[in-house]
């Protein structure tokens, strides 16, 4: 049913729709309205669970490592200081093969503190071992957590799935979305049937201590299921598409790639302004695309591969940065045509929107103008160079 | 495609009121998106919330440089502050103030202002000065883009029992004010 709604709300109620039996989460902006909506849903009685109030995202994160661990489909939620907080678990919660989905509304990395929207968070979790699907929109991150505890509770997987989506401007926006109704999702989604879980009767270990004789094997088979991922994820969101009627690819989706001379990566909400923005320019016979990334882990190269290397010039978009080198979206997408010979003859990098800073339509316009010339590394958009001679002394 | 600006200080309602006309649009079948962009995230500062609707999905996320619209919910923020920067050649803003309490701005000649004293009219109906409805209803016949109709839809949904009563009130005032000076 269409609704307009808050994208907190809309994510909350297609939490309650996947029949969580745990949740556990510690507020902190711009993922509170998410659980604190949660917690009145089970508070309601609307949704059978229990809501595990906790005193930090560390203790947050260990309670669902737990429950999940005793076979019991559960969700988490958070963003920024609290992912980060949350680090350690999540690195065990992977190893350990739980599919935790949790959400991160994507915000800004102290120091300074700053509660607005970029991808620092949650890009620096890149290589925790969780699948991380990024959302565009409200619809879309609603559907993602569908998509994402088939995925991750799928036998062959068993892997944690983050969806991320961007705090405040999809967390705290209203936005037509239309939503699943029970019986679709419990189509789509049937209930969590764990292969192995912690139990009494069968007594079972999970992480624990692996000596140099098999802690490689461990990782090496952890990062397999990645590629496993790869595959099945594009076969779930055509099943999704066959029961929900929205189609999604979930690793890539190009817009405007077909004849694109040049052409933007990116992430995220930012990937509907540049839509906009290239409309606009195809209207005046500008031949631009956009390629968003919505899987960042585990990271389609080889549909990236094919979607970019017919493409002249390729601007890649960082809201975030790997402080001392190269920014890690553009430095992933170099790496995919290094020693190809189809490729694009500039793939140029560039960090926008840090910390809240509005991406306006100027700022991706700026990016396609600059996209003529040279190639630029990890060039920043929006900045203001007055600010940077301010001093303390 | 049309845009609104809001200009609030926290803790006013600014949200409420951009949800409601969010919703009174989603109602006639229109795509809209509402988003609030708030600063110190302190009750008092000044914010801005935004509603930019089209009849198809919006999918532009900056925040609204060049407004169709204002709602100026809190009139002392035009002291250190040019709400009306942007506005569209032929921009109508709406102003919270009691009558005589401000200069009317300096405006472009296809452009209009309304002054509405929503505070006085919520303190009425809602007896906080909470101007949010009214500012709405004055929107609805200053702007002709909803109806009274559709502003009391949405304040239907928001709001039960005393509080939808008092505040369908509430914006009928702000709208019939408005027609009232529009003459």
């Amino acid at each position: 049913m269409k609704e307009l709604l808050e994208g907190s709300l809309a994510v909350a109620e297609v939490v309650r729709l996947c029949r969580p039996g745990v949740i556990s989460a510690y507020p902190i902006t711009p993922q509170t309205h998410i659980v604190e909506e949660l917690a009145q849903i089970v508070a309601n009685g609307k949704l059978n669970a229990q809501f595990v109030n906790v005193e930090s995202e560390h203790s947050a994160a260990s309670t669902v490592l737990g429950s999940v661990a005793c076979g019991v489909r559960s969700y988490t939620a958070t963003s920024s200081q609290g992912l980060f907080l949350m680090a350690e678990v999540l690195y065990n919660i992977a190893g350990m093969r739980l599919p935790v989905i949790m959400t991160t509304a994507a915000r800004a990395i102290s120091a300074p503190i700053n509660i607005w929207n970029d991808h620092q968070d949650v890009v620096s979790l890149r290589d925790s071992g969780w699948i991380q699907l990024h959302a565009e929109d409200i619809q879309e991150a609603v559907d993602l957590h569908l998509i994402a505890y088939r995925l991750g509770e799928d036998k062959s997987i068993m892997l944690p799935v983050m969806v991320c989506m961007d705090g405040f401007i999809l967390t705290h926006g209203l936005e037509t979305v239309n939503m699943p109704s029970q019986e679709e999702v419990d189509k789509f989604l049937p209930p969590y049937k764990a292969p192995y879980k912690l139990d009494v009767t069968n007594p079972l270990t999970l992480g624990p201590l692996v000596d140099p004789e098999f802690y490689t094997e461990a990782r090496f088979a952890l990062n397999e299921t990645h590629k496993e991922a790869l595959a099945l994820i594009p076969k779930i969101t055509s099943e999704f598409s066959n029961v929900f009627g929205r189609n999604y690819n979930g690793l890539v989706e190009e817009y405007q790639m077909k004849d694109a001379e040049r052409v933007i990566v990116a992430m995220g909400s930012v990937c509907g302004t540049i839509k906009d923005v290239i409309d606009e320019l195809r209207k005046k016979g500008k031949k631009v695309g956009l390629l968003k990334v919505t899987s960042l882990r585990p990271f389609p190269s080889s549909h990236i591969y094919e979607a970019l290397k017919n493409a002249t010039k390729v601007a890649v978009i960082d809201r975030a940065l790997s402080l001392g080198s190269f920014a890690p979206l553009a430095s992933e997408i170099k790496a995919v045509f290094f020693g190809k010979v189809k490729k694009p003859k500039v793939i140029s990098s560039f960090i926008v929107g840090l910390g809240g800073r509005d991406i306006t339509r100027e700022s991706i316009k700026e990016i396609f103008r600059l996209l003529t010339g040279k190639e630029k590394q990890g060039e920043f958009i929006d900045l203001k160079p007055e600010l940077l001679k301010e001093s303390y002394e | 495609m049309k845009e609104i600006r809001i200009h609030a200080r926290a803790g006013q309602g600014a949200i409420t009121t951009a949800s409601l006309l969010g919703y009174a649009y989603f109602l006639k079948g229109m795509y809209p998106y509402a988003f609030p962009s708030f600063g110190a995230a302190r009750m008092g500062a000044p914010m801005n919330a935004f509603v930019r609707v089209d009849s198809k999905p919006v999918r532009l996320r900056s925040q609204i440089y060049e407004p169709n619209y204002l709602l100026i919910v809190d009139h002392t923020i035009m002291r250190g502050f040019n709400c009306f920067s942007g506005l569209k050649e032929d921009g109508v803003a709406i102003i919270n103030a009691k009558e005589g309490a401000i200069e009317v701005p300096k405006i472009k000649a296809k452009q209009k202002v309304f002054i509405v004293p929503a505070n006085e009219i919520a303190l009425k109906h809602i007896g906080r000065p909470l101007g949010n409805t009214s500012m709405l209803g004055a929107f609805c016949a200053a702007t002709k883009e909803l109806s009274l109709e559709d502003l009391n839809a949405a304040i239907k949904h928001r709001f039960d029992l005393k509080l939808q009563e008092v505040n369908i009130k509430a914006a009928k005032e702000g709208f019939d004010y408005v027609r009232s000076i529009s003459v």
